[in-house]
């Protein structure tokens, strides 16, 4: 579209935007749901009131968020950032717990048997092998991340969103659309760039690979980390 | 004062539950919104992720639109539809029903998919029409995915259906849109917590009626969202 | 295989050794974060703090297009003067952005003095005429704010009808709503509710009880699609709307004056500007017509053209650059 050509230097500037406003979110929603799902299972009868907390803020509209922190971040990028780091923080620990959970037992005692202790069975054994869970709950996040950021053109800080709410106070669908489709966009690349790393991740899974096949690949692949010479 | 006393005191005050802008009228409104935005969702998603579990095919067609429908931004579609439409009640219908589609296709797939293909073989093996099969062997079988994706959807549309108020419509994201405006912090903060307070109930009628229609055996089973 | 831990590094498998990625990512992680600490200007919002010690300043503006607009000039004329400004537009209502300006988190905004008189700063007042309303904002302001010079330019909240229902009603003036109130919901943005400039004065002052009130949006396409499909009566559609005239729109006379003038009117943190500035929006100010404002809206709302480029072109027609 001639519009989306002439006008390409403002949609860069919110498409800038956006991708500032949505990753920072899922970067600092992981940081902080990796060692809390790893304290989730170490610790079992914490568990439940992690996930009761992250339940309601998956629920709590972010919106009602950013009235609340203006009078404290005012009307910086941080009060979009903090309400939607809680958000995807929500989604992911659950994931990184279930992820650690469904390492199967076998392994792990296959490694406690060849004398890793605590910690390095948790880093290279039980945190590669959580990968492919924990990169799918990270999809989830970063797309629901990123389409929720446009909410944040409420308070005038919500890149593409800006194109939704200008839109509509002009009459001007084709503003709209080019927000939706650049929005989209993001998102489809945000997810194949996920998966491209969840491939680089998880070597043992090359190849097609049977769940059963799983298991004995990942003792295979351990065993081989600690080949004598 | 702390976040709960203001909300408390808000929530508390008679005049809260007068009239059209107070709670109970509001409440009303967004269970309309969440309740026929499902039914649709349901309806479209449901049979479609059966069918196709069944099949055992589509599996990447489903991943890629349930990828895209949640990719797609609310109030982009709100706007969008409301500007096309003049103000139809579409407007609030397709975002909404587009946001519960993905959890309940996906869930509905991978249920179905799921089932123990010994199970199926066997059910063949008896003499069972496909449609039998479905019946009562698969749906049976996938009924706890079924609904995690129902619950999932549920919860979704209940806390996004406060975007509705930005254009006009009511539901509790009044008391949040209009609080925003206002820079009415108790309003705002009692509407949201009325929100949270809504999916946790949503929640809660789910693990209810899991409890109620799922056969013991079949309670455990792992999520996808 | 079943060596205990001889070895003091683990073998190498196809990404590396599973602690040099471990050690990638976490660098990578810490990258991240460093660049986000610093890189948070990249989207042109700053910290709390004013800034204009440097010579550069922020230009706010409220969430509807002819304000945005009116930033956009003052931006666009304050960096043709060398001044960095850092741009926080669509913020919100002014019970949104008013405290930011008072603390100085915005250093210039376009307000409309009778507005930001009724909302803000004295609820009470009665001033009408731009002189009277602005000698009760220099007096009541908060002193760390202040007006600079009107431009003759207003826009004025109002009451506006279908040309259907001013006719089967007979309205000309918001007098004539007293015995229809009650069967009319009023439409507006979501602040009129609880304005003086809005459902609290119509009250007060026109003694106007109306069925509902119905929030809609800032004069936009909800608050035109409302008035013509008959979800409200009435709405506040602002009086510079091109649409008044290409939806066959009546605004209602103002006899009591409950709008007071509303001229365009930038509101600047007074810490955060200095002569050069003030000069320079007061230049602009001084060429801001009503009748501009309306060419200005029309060009943006219904040929859509962008706001740069309306900006930019009043600027060089006005031998402002």
């Amino acid at each position: 579209m001639s519009w989306a050509w002439a006008n390409r230097a403002m949609l860069a500037h919110y498409l800038g935007q956006h991708l500032y406003l949505s990753l920072m979110p899922i970067l600092f929603g992981t940081v902080i749901a990796v060692p809390l799902g790893i304290a989730c299972v170490r610790w079992r009868w914490a568990w439940p009131p992690v996930l009761s907390l992250t339940s309601i803020f998956y629920a709590l509209p972010s919106l009602a968020l950013f009235l609340v922190l203006i009078d404290y971040t005012g009307l910086t990028d941080w009060t979009v950032i903090i309400p939607l780091t809680l958000f995807s923080m929500s989604v992911l620990v659950p994931n990184v717990v279930d992820g650690l959970r469904s390492v199967p037992d076998p392994v792990r005692q296959a490694a406690a048997a060849m004398g890793f202790g605590m910690l390095r069975r948790l880093i290279q054994v039980e945190l590669p092998l959580a990968i492919p869970v924990v990169i799918a709950g990270l999809r989830v996040a970063t797309v629901a991340s990123i389409s929720l950021v446009s909410v944040g053109q409420l308070i005038g800080i919500g890149g593409l969103g800006y194109l939704f709410t200008d839109g509509e106070q002009r009459d001007f669908p084709t503003e709209i659309y080019a927000g939706l489709v650049l929005l989209v966009a993001l998102a489809l690349a945000a997810d194949a760039v996920l998966l491209v790393a969840r491939r680089l991740l998880t070597p043992w899974e090359r190849g097609r690979v049977r769940r059963g096949t799983r298991r004995v690949l990942a003792v295979a692949w351990l065993g081989s980390r600690t080949d004598a010479t | 004062m702390s976040y709960f006393q203001i909300v408390w005191q808000w929530l508390t005050a008679a005049q809260q539950w007068h009239g059209s802008n107070g709670i109970p009228d509001r409440l009303v409104q967004h269970l309309e919104y969440t309740g026929i935005a499902l039914a649709i969702a349901t309806v479209i998603a449901l049979p479609l992720g059966v069918a196709m579990g069944h099949a055992r095919r589509g599996g990447f067609a489903i991943v890629s639109v349930a990828n895209f429908g949640r990719a797609l931004p609310t109030l982009g579609l709100l706007v969008l539809v409301y500007v096309l439409t003049s103000g139809s009640p579409a407007s609030w219908l397709v975002p909404l029903a587009a946001l519960a589609i993905p959890p309940i296709l996906v869930n509905a797939y991978e249920g179905v998919l799921g089932v123990d293909p010994e199970l199926t073989d066997a059910a063949r093996g008896m003499g069972m029409s496909e449609w039998q099969i479905l019946r009562k062997v698969e749906v049976p079988v996938a009924l706890p995915l079924l609904l995690l994706g129902l619950r999932i959807a549920a919860i979704q549309v209940v806390a996004t259906a406060t975007i509705a108020a930005y254009i006009g419509l009511g539901g509790l994201g009044r008391y949040i849109i209009d609080g925003l405006a206002s820079n009415e912090y108790n309003v705002v903060a009692g509407g949201a917590a009325l929100v949270v307070l809504l999916a946790l109930a949503v929640q809660a009628a789910f693990m209810l009626l899991r409890q109620l229609i799922v056969p013991q055996g079949l309670r455990h089973q792992t999520r996808s969202s | 295989m079943l060596h205990s831990s001889s070895r003091k590094t683990p073998a190498p498998t196809l990404t590396g050794t599973p602690m040099k990625r471990t050690a990638a990512v976490g660098v990578a992680a810490i990258a991240c974060l460093a660049a986000a600490a610093c890189g948070s200007g990249k989207s042109g919002s700053n910290p709390l703090a004013p800034s204009a010690s440097k010579g550069s300043v922020v230009v706010g503006s409220a969430n509807f297009p002819e304000d945005e607009l009116i930033a956009q000039i003052y931006t666009d004329a304050l960096q043709g003067k060398g001044i960095k400004v850092t741009t926080k537009f669509n913020i919100g209502a002014r019970e949104v952005y008013y405290p930011q300006v008072v603390r100085g988190a915005i250093t210039i905004i376009p307000e409309y003095n009778g507005a930001l008189l009724t909302t803000s700063v004295d609820p009470k007042s009665t001033a009408a005429s731009t002189a009277q309303v602005n000698a009760a904002l220099s007096a009541k302001l908060p002193t760390s704010v202040e007006i600079l010079n009107s431009a003759p330019a207003q826009d004025k909240d109002s009451v506006t009808v279908t040309a259907a229902t001013a006719a089967t009603y007979h309205l000309k003036s918001i007098a004539d709503l007293k015995p229809y109130a009650s069967k009319f919901v009023m439409g507006g943005p979501s602040e009129f509710r609880t304005r003086t400039a809005g459902l609290i004065g119509l009250e007060n002052v026109y003694g106007l009880h109306f069925k509902s009130f119905q929030p809609l949006d800032e004069s936009s396409t909800i608050t035109f699609t409302s008035l013509q499909n008959g979800k409200v009566q009435a709405a506040d559609v602002f009086t510079t709307t091109p649409q008044i005239i290409t939806d066959h729109f009546v605004t209602l006379q103002d006899p009591k004056n409950l709008f007071a003038a509303q001229n365009v009117t930038p509101l600047v943190y007074k810490k955060g500007v200095n002569s050069t500035i003030v000069s320079t929006l007061n230049a602009v100010s001084a060429k801001l017509t009503t009748d501009a404002l309306l060419q200005m809206d029309k060009a943006l709302t219904i040929d859509h053209a962008s706001y740069t480029q309306v900006a930019s072109g009043f600027l060089a027609q006005e031998g402002l650059k």
